[in-house]
């Protein structure tokens, strides 16, 4: 996973709540085997109406992605993350996300960032009246710098290591494989062999 | 210290704890499907990992696949995604249920009818209603490709405790009125992210009164008001279900197994974090209206009005929805005409669901112009199906007798809606193109499916006495 500590990009305003992950990247997409080149399926039934934000020249090589509510809920797709880093996404700005949406990001090292709705609406706001707008997200201090704005946001100590460092989770896991293995000779009975 | 269910099933299996890192918990069974899982494996590759427990993880197909015949997967790319699971499975030494095989069906109708999903264990997959497998009072949660790469490799997944929720139903489901009908009205009242952050835990006497298969239409849909998890303590109808499938215990184990699942249910005087509160007996029929399962009205009302919501966020989202569906706020629903009816999926393609949509259709018609669909959710609930006849009530009113499958529930095989086309659909969501690019989808119970194919318009059960009975 690539580190992540400071990131500053001009932002994309997406004036919608709900989100879902079928919306970020439709099924059909979802046939390939590979983990890269997802570009293509971001928003891509939207994207077909030139009226859409993303169309929009002004927010060319933005990098920020600023959303309403109820970001990525739904299906467990890791696809929207790759498709929206592949686009060149590294942060999304949102009031709430969906659950393993949000897990699915902070392990690609997208940062996903829980902002209240009023600092949502002052960042579209701002980008919308100067798409050239730097929005600076500071991981290391936690907070997202806008336009003369500051807002502080809350990540957990242990997901924001994890991103500074650019670790990966499987690495992090087998330091514990001893941990595994004892559990697993005392593991109850119950549950299943399937082979 | 009382604990609740989901406390119980979680303590049991903590590998480690440690100050600030999220706990790291076993898990006891892995279910892979061909989508979520090719990156997985080739993660495991490059980094020279095998899979730690082969023995707990079991594959089947089912998003891909095609629902007219056993033999030819059209879409050369679909059928390289099954290729390649087919591939995986076999190079890491992972039990698979290809297509054709009797047991082969939707991951999660597949892992339950054959007794692999079992009370008080930890479930993941790559796919989020693998909640389904809460309503037998097991820990069972969706996660991405990253962590399905993690759990092949280690058997384990690194998790934050979440908090705990009671869902508590009280009454008794009018006749007519079913689970599907229940959890559809609970995200409505909750609204899609309601859940977030939360293992649920339903229960109460409209809970406790369910079916097997009924119970695992509400946990289905956990995750569609954004729950981790949806629970339902283990009960004699859950061990009734059990007993004799073929991963279930026997004998002693059988007993013992018993007497354990028989601890889980939440201690007198545990504490949740928060409570909710649903009345089964003043549900009735509940249909979708919009692009999201919150979205949603009893059948008996109207389109609503997008400015009569509360927040600008939840009026902005019904115009939206409103427009895309192509409605006008104030029609009846019961006016809403339909082109499809869908009934299968990981959320109704149980037996239990197919008998209810059977009964509705039994000498009737599926309305002209109208298609319907019944897929059942595994080659073994189609099998018993056929040998109950269902597959004759279906075929005689018209409707298309299909083989197992995801289906229609999400557009990634050959069974979608066509542009403009509007379905009544007994799957988990309503979302924009989610069953085929520019399609419309009302979510429905089986029985409202079945009846709005006899009408060709939202119709309950009820609304046939005057129609279409021969």
């Amino acid at each position: 996973m690539e580190k992540f500590t400071v990131h500053t990009g001009t932002a994309v305003p997406l004036r919608r709540s709900n989100v879902d992950t079928d919306q970020i990247i439709p099924a059909v997409y979802l046939k390939r085997v590979t983990r890269t080149g997802f570009e293509d399926g971001l928003f891509s039934a939207w994207r077909e109406d030139p009226s859409f934000v993303l169309n929009n020249p002004a927010y060319a090589g933005a990098s920020v992605l600023v959303a309403g509510p109820e970001f990525g809920t739904g299906s467990s797709r890791e696809h929207a993350v790759w498709a929206l880093h592949d686009y060149g996404f590294r942060v999304v700005v949102s009031p709430r996300y969906g659950d393993i949406f949000r897990g699915n990001s902070l392990k690609q090292g997208l940062l996903t960032v829980e902002l209240p709705q009023a600092a949502v609406e002052t960042l579209w706001d701002l980008v919308e009246a100067d798409p050239a707008t730097a929005v600076e997200v500071d991981l290391v201090a936690r907070e997202v710098r806008a336009g003369g704005h500051t807002w502080a946001f809350a990540l957990d100590d242990f997901s924001r290591w994890r991103l500074l460092e650019g670790l990966d989770d499987i690495g992090l896991t087998l330091r514990h494989a001893d941990a595994i293995a004892e559990f697993e000779s005392r593991r109850p009975a119950f549950g299943v062999l399937v082979g | 210290m009382s604990r609740t269910l989901a406390q119980k099933v979680w303590d049991a299996h903590v590998v480690r704890r440690a100050e600030g890192e999220p706990d790291l918990l076993y898990i006891d069974l892995h279910l892979l499907h061909e989508v979520t899982s090719p990156q997985a494996f080739d993660g495991l590759r490059l980094a020279g990992r095998p899979v730690r427990r082969p023995d707990l993880t079991i594959a089947t197909e089912d998003h891909n696949t095609p629902t007219d015949n056993l033999l030819t997967i059209a879409d050369p790319v679909s059928r390289t995604q099954i290729e390649t699971l087919r591939k995986n499975c076999a190079d890491f030494g992972v039990k698979l249920h290809p297509l054709g095989d009797p047991q082969q069906g939707v991951v999660h109708v597949m892992g339950p009818q054959q007794g692999l999903t079992q009370p008080g264990m930890t479930i993941v997959c790559g796919d989020s209603h693998t909640s389904t497998h809460g309503a037998f009072g097991a820990l069972a949660f969706g996660i991405g490709t990253s962590e399905v790469e993690h759990v092949l490799a280690t058997q384990t997944l690194p998790q934050g405790l979440p908090k705990q929720m009671a869902v508590t139903v009280t009454g008794e489901l009018p006749p007519g009125v079913s689970a599907k009908d229940l959890i559809l009205a609970l995200i409505t009242q909750e609204g899609t992210g309601g859940g977030r952050g939360y293992v649920v835990e339903y229960r109460g006497p409209a809970i406790e009164k369910l079916s097997m298969e009924g119970r695992m239409t509400v946990s289905n849909m956990s995750i569609e008001w954004g729950a981790k998890a949806g629970l339902i303590a283990p009960d004699e109808t859950t061990f009734a279900w059990l007993k004799g499938r073929t991963f279930a215990p026997q004998g002693q184990a059988w007993d013992d197994a018993v007497a354990y699942w028989k601890t889980l249910p939440t201690d007198e005087g545990a504490v949740f974090d928060k409570e909710v509160f649903l009345d089964a007996s003043a549900l009735t029929p509940f249909v979708t209206w919009g692009t999201n399962p919150g979205q949603g009205a009893s059948l008996d009302g109207v389109v609503p009005d997008p400015e009569s919501f509360p927040s600008e966020s939840e009026r902005a989202a019904a115009r939206r929805a409103v427009e895309y569906m192509d409605l006008t706020p104030g029609t009846a629903l019961r006016d809403v005409a339909v082109d499809v009816v869908f009934v299968g999926s990981c959320t109704n393609g149980r037996l239990e669901d197919l008998r209810t949509a059977a009964e509705v259709l039994r000498g009737r018609k599926v309305a002209d112009g109208v298609r319907m669909l019944v897929v059942p959710g595994s080659a073994a609930v189609r099998e018993q199906a056929e040998q109950e006849g269902l597959h004759e009530v279906f075929t005689a009113a018209g409707a298309e007798w299909r083989f197992a499958g995801c289906s229609m529930c999400l557009g990634m095989n050959p069974d979608t809606l066509k542009p403009g086309q509007r379905s009544a659909s007994t799957s988990n969501r309503n979302f924009e193109g989610r069953q085929g690019k520019g399609g419309r989808t009302h979510l429905v119970s089986p029985a409202v499916a079945a009846a709005t194919a006899v009408t060709g318009h939202l119709s309950a059960p009820a609304d046939l006495d005057a129609v279409g009975a021969r």
